[in-house]
């Protein structure tokens, strides 16, 4: 298959101090849906801002369908369809007028009215753009970006804001450009929409690739297999967590708020070893739950914190 | 996603739409056209660019107008009551307007410019004339009601002389205004609809996500400067049609000569425009550059008033700042005829202006 997005030791520092982008290396299958997780300010924007060669790099090589951006600018935009992580389109424009400014850019474009269709927005087509709802925006937002028939499509954050049937919906949409054939970049706060959609991941953190794989493969490799959750009365002390850790099959331990999570390899190992555990330190089991590790429980374990505070 | 639940495949239409195809134009023309849209769905736009003027115009060209006769004001204070009789007699009698106060109100009125001069009991039957040297009505006030007390009491003129009135379209101070006015107009709209979009776009991240299309920059700012043309034909014409509507204007020079001269004028703003646009990130700090730039022009270029009036030595100075040339070009077309072939200093200047505004902002231009 061939490379639709590379780029090889990518770096970016802002104003010379802030280090954003430090040595990123990605490889993009034409076909793919590739998806951005990180933290806020990662460098996720950064990122896809240089691939779309809106933002010079420091230091690094991009590729785009094997051109770079200096030699075929014009012709490169031609395959590209952007959606930026904030962009605030004229409010005194209607929806069909700012879709079809946007096509009248490009050689080929799709219909206006089929995008329209696509994007649920045929009812808001003559309504002026200051009048939607944010959903409504970022709807618009990406058919901006599909009106010109892309063969990649960048989405920064497309689903940010989108209530639970927009989101599937903008799904159902990446999934039908994915099918034919159309490669997707894509940066997304929400674990259940990466798992869902994207085929393969990267994780960054500081400006760099920190793990890469498909969803269930960064799972087993990165999440264990089971999460054991339970909630113990007076349980005792500092030596519990190690005592919690020498349990059969248990590969780590990790405590929210008093909720004791396992990282257990075969639970039903685990889980007999437990309650007699805490039977015999005098503690009276509150809650006990069992599931399988998600990609959020790989990405709180490799970037520490839900929300970072810097 | 399992394949087994996917639809079966619908029946494709008979006739595929048609493809749809943009020409060379195509993003200049929607450019254009979606500015234009935003200009007249933008209440403050059509407040600002073109009432606004007008009533400008109106106040002020009420304000000075020339006064008609009957407007010398006097004050008589009571003491000297034969002086009303004898105005009364002369023969500019229709000339004044004559108030008969006690000394005390007589002198506030004066005071406050309510009255012109005022005619206050000298001893043994003389009058006194209170009047103010600085101010001009009130020296004419002065000798006018002088000249009345005089012939009415019976003074003989040696020489014979006849007055014949003449208030010409061309000379008034509204003829001054109207072309000032058009000048300063198409100042702020070309800093405004030029620096203040751009930088308002950049900020909104529009401009970004245009240079992430194939859009053609040139065709960009060729769209912005042809909607700031378009916009100034309406200004132009709709200013002077007032003037001559309302206030029976003469306009001398020729149409192409006006239009000529105010499209110019309309791009070299622009140009300054996007010079002051070229970098600034938020609109707080780009309003602040446009009012700086503009500022200096409103003082000296002679919009309201003539720039006669500032020092000799800064006359220089003053002649090279666009508005001036603007300013200067329009009132010699507008008012006096002159050809565009005898203007070229003036048109040197703001093309100069235009163009290395221009040139620079190019050079210095941040789309992100
Ligand atoms: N124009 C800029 N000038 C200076 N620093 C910047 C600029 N843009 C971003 N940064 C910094 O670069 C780092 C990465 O920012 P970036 O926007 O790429 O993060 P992100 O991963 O997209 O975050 P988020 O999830 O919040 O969108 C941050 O520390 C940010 O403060
Ligand atoms: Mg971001």
């Amino acid at each position: 298959m061939p490379t639709a997005i590379e780029c090889r030791d990518l770096r970016k520092t802002y104003d010379g101090k802030v280090e954003a982008v430090r040595g990123l290396n990605l490889e993009i299958q034409a076909g793919e849906c590739f998806g951005l997780l990180g933290p806020n300010g990662a460098g996720k924007t950064t990122t896809i801002e240089i691939l779309e060669g809106l933002l010079a790099p420091t230091s690094g090589m991009v590729s785009i369908l094997g051109h770079r951006w200096h030699e075929n600018e014009r012709e490169m935009r031609e395959w590209l369809g952007i959606s930026l992580q904030e962009t605030r389109l004229s409010d005194k424009l209607t929806v069909r007028e700012t879709i079809d400014l946007f096509a009248s850019f490009y050689r080929e474009p799709r219909s206006t009215d089929e995008v329209l269709e696509e994007l649920q927005l045929t009812e808001k087509a003559d309504a002026w753009v200051g009048k939607l709802s944010g959903g409504q925006r970022q709807r618009l937002a990406v058919a901006t970006a599909l009106v010109c028939n892309p063969k990649i499509l960048f989405l920064d954050e497309p689903t940010t804001g989108l209530d639970p049937q927009s989101r599937r919906q903008l799904w159902d949409i990446i999934r039908v450009f994915q099918r034919n054939g159309g490669t997707v970049l894509l940066t997304t706060h929400y674990m259940d929409e990466a798992e869902r959609l994207c085929d393969r991941l990267a994780i960054i953190d500081h400006g760099q690739v920190i793990a890469e794989g498909s969803p269930p493969d960064l799972i087993t490799r990165l999440g264990g297999h089971h999460l054991v959750e339970f909630l113990v009365d007076g349980n005792g002390g500092d030596g519990a967590q190690d005592a919690w850790r020498s349990l059969p099959s248990v590969e780590s331990v990790r405590e929210d708020d008093g909720l004791i999570a396992l990282n257990v390899k075969q639970p039903h190992l685990t889980i007999p070893a437990l309650l007699e555990a805490i039977e015999r330190q005098g503690g009276k089991l509150q809650h006990l739950t069992t599931r399988q590790a998600s990609l959020e429980d790989v990405f709180v374990r490799l970037t520490g914190r839900h929300l970072r505070e810097d | 996603m399992s394949v087994a639940q996917e639809t079966p495949v619908r029946t494709q239409p008979a006739t595929p739409p048609p493809q749809r195809r943009n020409g060379r134009w195509a993003g200049y023309s929607h450019l254009l056209m979606a500015r234009m849209l935003e200009l007249k769905r933008e209440p403050e736009v059509v407040f600002w660019v073109f009432i606004f003027p007008l009533l400008l115009a109106l106040g002020l060209g009420i304000a000075f107008r020339n006064k008609p006769e009957g407007t010398v004001s006097v004050a008589v204070v009571q003491g000297a009551k034969s002086a009303q009789t004898l105005l009364q007699k002369s023969p500019q009698a229709k000339q004044f307007k004559v108030q008969v106060l006690d000394a005390e109100s007589a002198h506030q009125a004066f005071r406050l410019g309510k009255v012109d001069v005022a005619i206050e009991p000298g001893a043994n039957g003389t009058f006194t004339y209170r009047y103010d040297p600085a101010r001009p009505e009130s020296v004419l006030a002065r000798a006018e009601v002088n000249d009345a007390l005089q012939s009415a009491a019976g003074r003989k003129d040696p020489v014979p002389t006849k007055p014949v009135s003449s208030s010409e379209p061309g000379s008034r101070y509204i003829d001054f205004l109207i072309p000032g006015l058009l000048g300063m107009n198409l100042m702020n709209s070309g800093m405004w609809g030029i620096g203040f979009a751009l930088v308002d776009m950049r900020q909104r991240k529009l401009l970004k996500r245009f240079v992430g299309t194939p859009m053609r920059r040139g065709d960009f700012l060729l769209a912005l400067a042809s909607s700031r043309l378009i916009l100034m034909i309406i200004e132009v014409g709709l200013l002077l049609a007032f003037g001559v509507l309302f206030f029976h204007m003469r306009v001398m020079g020729s149409t192409a000569g006006i239009a000529l001269i105010a499209g110019i004028g309309s791009l070299t703003f622009g140009g300054v425009g996007l010079l002051t646009a070229s970098r600034a990130q938020k609109i707080e700090s780009v309003s602040g550059l446009i009012n700086l730039v503009m500022m200096p022009m409103w003082i000296f270029s002679g919009v309201f008033f003539s720039y006669e009036r500032f020092p000799a030595i800064i006359h220089p100075l003053i002649k090279a700042l666009p508005l001036t040339a603007l300013n200067d070009a329009l009132r010699a077309s507008i008012l006096e005829g002159t050809p565009i072939l005898h203007q070229w200093p003036r048109l040197l200047v703001m093309i100069l202006w235009g163009g290395i505004s221009f040139v620079l902002a190019l050079k210095w231009f941040r789309w992100t």
